[in-house]
């Protein structure tokens, strides 16, 4: 099993952090892991993005020219990464904000509803655990208990009692991802 | 008990520097290898164990800073990226001139000049060649992944004290920048000894000890770069390490050091796929370099290509390592740029096989 993951967004919508936990989530089940952010200026301009591998393997090279996996919140990093995934993969974009939809005939499309569900959950700041929620319905690499670990190592104590609503927000996001394309 | 994390490069260089009993940090923050101070700075090894970190008003105090530590028999360690590492050389320059250990880390980001932030490997000359002024060398290790930068600061320390010598760590903006799973080490007691070299006051009955670089008269000079000489081949001699993958069979070999030996093990492996018996060599030590190790592989295949983020220097030491036994191509992206697995394979395939 190897899956290759480029997360992209606005800085803020927690594209980094999303990363992380998969790759945190994915030590827990006993993978190999890598994540690499973009540190460029991009950064500065107020889109971000992060390479998350997890593998049965050994990674070899932790920067990818194209990915199972694209999870895209705006539409730059739509425009920018929808040709970087491999045929037959997937691509998970937030509704909210889009301008255009996919064009990719040959890949599977899933959109997701993340930004309006955290603002039924009165929290925003949840949206990418939404988000991740929804990737791990549709890929269910890993075990929601060992992103629940994965959690546990990545925030500090003093969060840990929001453990539970980061936990609440993926089983949401996992409630209302929808296909929007099966590759041809 | 070893203790597993998921980490940045930097900030396992920052946590190894404390766990390998490092006595001080002296640095000045520059992307992409500001994590190290920032790491050291929340962890406050001062109340772990009694570590000092410093962020100093320059690169070039930071460097005079370890010289000055290094000078009283401590272990100190200072980082930066590439432009800082041309502001620290003379002071590097001194510090092998006096012999006295250290461990330098350069985050290698694109030059000349103030470049960008994007990850290279283009300061492979100034780590291995010199780069300050002098017959000189430093020990330099080559991390390819975040676990080895963790394990090269304590070997580093080994080695600068092994040899009272400068140690640089040549890392990138890509494993600098990047998180994986590290087993941390046990966390070593920072040492009370003092060395007999070490300049911390006279002893009753005892010369004085002087730390310098300075010797006007020629003839002593001349000895005391004997003496460092003599050094230096007993380095090329015990520390030469290295790793080599699927090389027992190969025709055809492919050399690349840190992060850039990744993507090129996933070219070769293509080459592996496509029926093309290929194999790699990654020198962990850049100096002392794997010549002996290059030299036989050369003799054994048809062909050698090196990868390297720049415009081509560590293909300059494969070439005298070869001595002309296998033709030896390069495939370089430099400024920042990082080459893909199927650029490396194809420009392998054009340059190599002839395709």
């Amino acid at each position: 099993m190897s899956e290759e993951i480029i997360i992209a967004g606005f800085g803020g919508q927690g594209v980094l952090s999303m990363g992380q936990i998969i790759c945190y989530s994915g030590v827990m089940q006993g993978k190999e892991v890598s994540w690499m952010p973009s540190y460029g200026p991009e950064m500065r301009g107020g889109t971000a993005n992060c390479t998350a591998i997890i593998s049965d393997e050994q990674i070899s090279s932790p920067v990818l020219t194209e990915f199972d996996t694209a999870i895209v919140l705006n539409q730059p990093s739509m425009d920018k990464f929808e040709d970087a995934i491999k045929p037959g993969g997937l691509l998970i974009y937030e509704e909210n904000g889009m301008t255009r939809k996919p064009r990719r005939k040959d890949i599977n499309i899933c959109a997701i509803a993340a930004y309006d569900e955290s603002v039924k959950m009165n929290n925003t700041k949840v949206f990418n655990m939404i988000v991740i929620g929804g990737f791990l319905k549709v890929k269910p690499i890993i075990e929601l208990e060992n992103v629940i670990k994965g959690l546990e190592k990545v925030l500090p104590e003093r969060y840990h009692h929001l453990i539970p609503l980061n936990e609440e927000a993926i089983h949401r996001g996992m409630k209302i991802i929808k296909e929007a394309h099966q590759a041809n | 008990m070893k203790e597993l994390r998921l980490m940045k490069g930097n900030e396992a260089l920052a946590e190894a520097a404390i766990r390998a009993g490092a006595d001080a940090y002296f640095g000045y923050p520059i992307t992409p290898q500001s994590e190290v101070i920032e790491y050291l700075m929340r962890e406050n090894p001062a109340d772990r164990t009694g570590m000092q970190v410093l962020q100093a008003e320059s690169e070039v105090a930071a460097i005079n800073m370890v010289y000055g530590a290094a000078g009283c028999g401590k272990k100190a360690m200072t980082s930066s990226s590439s432009p800082g590492i041309s502001l620290k050389m003379e002071g590097i320059s001194y510090i092998a001139g006096a012999e006295l250990p250290c461990v330098v880390v350069n985050v290698v980001r694109a030059g000349p000049g103030l470049g960008t932030i994007q990850p290279s490997q283009s300061d492979y000359f100034q780590a291995v060649k010199g780069g300050g002024h002098g017959d000189y060398k430093m020990i330099v290790l080559a991390p390819a992944t975040v676990q080895e930068s963790v394990d090269y600061v304590r070997l580093g320390f080994e080695l600068a004290f092994k040899y009272r010598n400068p140690v640089m760590i040549l890392s990138d903006g890509i494993i600098g920048q990047m998180m994986e799973k590290v087993e941390l080490f046990e966390q070593h007691p920072r040492s009370t000894e003092e060395p007999e070299w070490a300049t911390v006051g006279k002893k009753p009955g005892k010369d004085s000890v002087i730390v310098t670089s300075l010797q006007l008269q020629s003839e002593e000079q001349e000895k005391v770069n004997l003496k460092l000489q003599a050094k230096y081949r007993e380095m090329e001699k015990n520390e030469v390490r290295y790793e080599t993958h699927q090389c027992e069979d190969a025709e055809y070999l492919f050399v690349a050091f840190g992060s850039c030996a990744r993507i090129t093990r996933k070219a070769m492996e293509m080459a592996r796929k496509k029926g093309i018996k290929a194999g790699l060599i990654r020198p962990q030590t850049l100096y002392p370099f794997p010549v002996k190790a290059i030299h036989k592989l050369a003799k054994q295949v048809k062909g050698i290509m090196t990868v390297e983020m720049n415009a081509g220097q560590m293909v300059e030491d494969v070439r005298l390592a070869a001595r002309g036994e296998a033709p030896v191509e390069f495939f370089g992206r430099f400024g920042g740029m990082i080459p893909s697995p199927d650029e490396i394979f194809n420009a392998f395939e054009q340059k190599m096989i002839g395709g």
